[in-house]
């Protein structure tokens, strides 16, 4: 069934669309990523124009986040008053993004950044994590009943200490605001949740337990995406709703079965699952820069790419 | 030698302004499937037969045989085409050449081989072919081959069916009746399209004659698109309360399932 999308201004497959949403939603809820990495290649895969695909992707994101996060929240597995840190430190990263990101456009090539920047944060996240679960499955096999205490780093001499129930943890909040900080800079200029980046640093750098690192990553993606949305809605006019209504449809009934799916593996394997599927998505990007493309010249509306 | 070339431009040039002063011999008389395509939900592209007669006030002249050129062009709009090159092992955009103005669609449909019955001088006057029908003013100083810009733009276009070149395809009945169909494609941008019909004898145009077709969204499609122009903060809350409604949906549909 073909359906015309109003704003991107293109015809596409319906059913193909609600698959892709129903897809990036169970990845959504496994693994606490809003999955922008990967839906906004497939949009553009099947037609639909870049600026259109990324803004329309956000839209979906906060869709597929929140029916995650509701399940988490049943499971009380989301540390909000770790994932509100995070935010604050989120949002003004987020805009900080945007002025770098329109600064670059100024200056041309801002598609090659956004390429390279996926390339290099996939390449780097996804390696990391894969070396240090199999590392983890290994040590766990062994000996499965010793729970690791962490050791402690500078991270713990900070000051501004507080108290994370939830989590566990009492830690200073200046790294979960850098660390928030940080994704909201990326988010704005990958045009993404920032989930992929997010989950390794709640998990290494703070020290969070991975049950409640995915639902806390859900709660702050939520917001993040959401701001986009507004700020594509209202500037770019990208925003296609019925394309959105198709992905998110897909999506939310994709993210409840991600999450079940989620809690019966184990931490180690869902991060291998994970790691594999981040570089999957890296060395696809990275083949589009390295081999020649069949078709050298591309077509872009005069003004708007300018 | 000069002198009667001279007399033969001075000619040409009176019996041209003759031509236009008086009502050309033939005529069109055109007829259309439809005057305007109405984008909807299931919009999924478009079939416009374009049909009419060659009106004459006198007994129709023996030869050169009468031809019929139908052209479809779509809203104009510049165009930036980018070119990729290797830099450092990686592929970037390296050019860009702006087109002036490219329409977004255009069908060309005749009943014989373009230059077989168009000559150069008169498709640059009315420009009819596709290469024609872009305009590209000036490149950069340092792009060279800029025609190949041109080309690229054309070739990427005609292979989403965009730009079209339909020799033959009009039908011709003894040389009075024609008729073409031409298929739109399902992503069309909205506005006028112009449609051209060219009467030709001996490649020169003979009469044309011009009408104009819309294409415009309707209903759910056009307010939704009206929305998002007018009222763009209330088209991005809308978006996204629809987003947390679903997912909320969802949420709650599963939890009574679960149980």
């Amino acid at each position: 069934m073909q359906i015309y999308l109003p704003i991107a201004e293109v015809s596409v497959n319906a059913f193909l669309v609600l698959g892709l949403g129903g897809m990036v939603g169970v990845l959504s809820g496994m693994f606490g990523v809003g999955g922008g990495f990967l839906i906004t290649p497939l949009l553009f895969f099947i037609g639909v124009p870049p600026p259109v695909a990324v803004a329309t992707g956000a839209n979906q994101i906060v869709a597929s986040s929140f029916s995650g996060l509701l399940a988490h929240l049943q499971r009380k597995t989301v540390d909000l008053k770790m994932g509100t840190v995070l935010l604050v430190g989120g949002l003004i990263g987020a805009a900080v993004g945007v002025y770098i990101f329109n600064y670059l456009r100024s200056l041309g090539q801002v598609d090659l950044l956004v390429r390279l920047t996926y390339v290099l944060f996939l390449g780097i996240v996804g390696t990391l994590m894969f070396i240090e679960s199999i590392v983890a499955l290994r040590r766990s096999r062994r000996a499965p009943v010793r729970t690791e205490r962490k050791h402690r780093t500078w991270i713990h001499a900070l000051p501004f200490k507080m108290r994370f129930r939830t989590s566990a943890l009492y830690i200073s909040v200046i790294p979960p605001i850098l660390v928030g900080l940080l994704v909201g800079v990326l988010a704005a200029i990958m045009g993404v949740g920032g989930g992929f980046i997010m989950v390794p640093a709640m998990i290494y750098l703070l020290g969070m337990p991975t049950k409640v690192v995915v639902g806390t990553s859900l709660f702050q993606i939520i917001f993040v995406t959401g701001f986009t949305t507004l700020l594509h809605a209202t500037t770019n006019y990208t925003v296609d709703v019925v394309l959105a209504v198709l992905l998110l449809v897909g999506g939310v009934i994709g993210a409840q079965f991600g999450t079940t799916l989620g809690l019966k593996l184990k931490a180690e394997q869902l991060r291998i699952l994970l790691a594999l599927l981040v570089m999957l998505v890296c060395g696809k990007l990275a083949l589009d820069l390295l081999l020649q493309p069949s078709e050298l010249y591309s077509l872009a509306k005069a003004g708007v790419a300018r | 030698m000069i002198a009667r070339a001279l007399l033969g431009l001075v000619v040409a040039l009176w019996s041209g302004a003759a031509l236009a002063q008086e009502e050309p011999l033939e005529e069109v008389v055109l007829g259309l499937s439809r005057d305007r395509v109405a984008i909807t939900t299931q919009f999924d592209g478009s079939e416009i037969l374009v049909f009419g007669a060659v009106k004459r006030e006198a007994p129709m002249p023996p030869d050169p045989p009468l031809e019929v050129i139908v052209t479809v062009s779509g809203p104009s709009a510049p165009v930036l085409v980018r070119k990729k090159a290797r830099r450092f092992g990686i592929w970037v955009n390296t050019q860009a050449v702006l087109v002036d103005a490219a329409p977004s669609f255009y069908a060309v449909a005749t009943t014989a081989p373009l230059d077989e019955i168009l000559s150069e001088t008169e498709d640059l006057r009315w420009k009819i072919s596709i290469d024609r029908a872009i305009r590209s003013v000036g490149a950069p100083s340092e792009i060279t081959e800029a025609a190949r810009f041109t080309e690229a733009l054309i070739r990427i276009r005609e292979e989403k069916d965009l730009y079209q070149m339909r020799e033959g395809k009009v039908a011709l009945d003894q040389s009075t009746l024609f008729r073409t169909a031409l298929a739109m494609p399902s992503d069309l941008t909205e506005g006028a399209y112009d449609i051209r019909i060219f009467l030709t004898r001996g490649r020169d145009v003979v009469s044309s004659y011009t009408t104009v077709i819309d294409v415009n969204k309707v209903g759910l499609e056009r307010f939704l698109f009206d929305l998002s122009r007018a009222q763009p903060l209330v088209y991005g809350l809308m978006s996204l309360a629809i987003a947390i409604a679903a997912g909320w949906g969802a949420s709650a549909a599963f939890r009574l399932l679960r149980r």
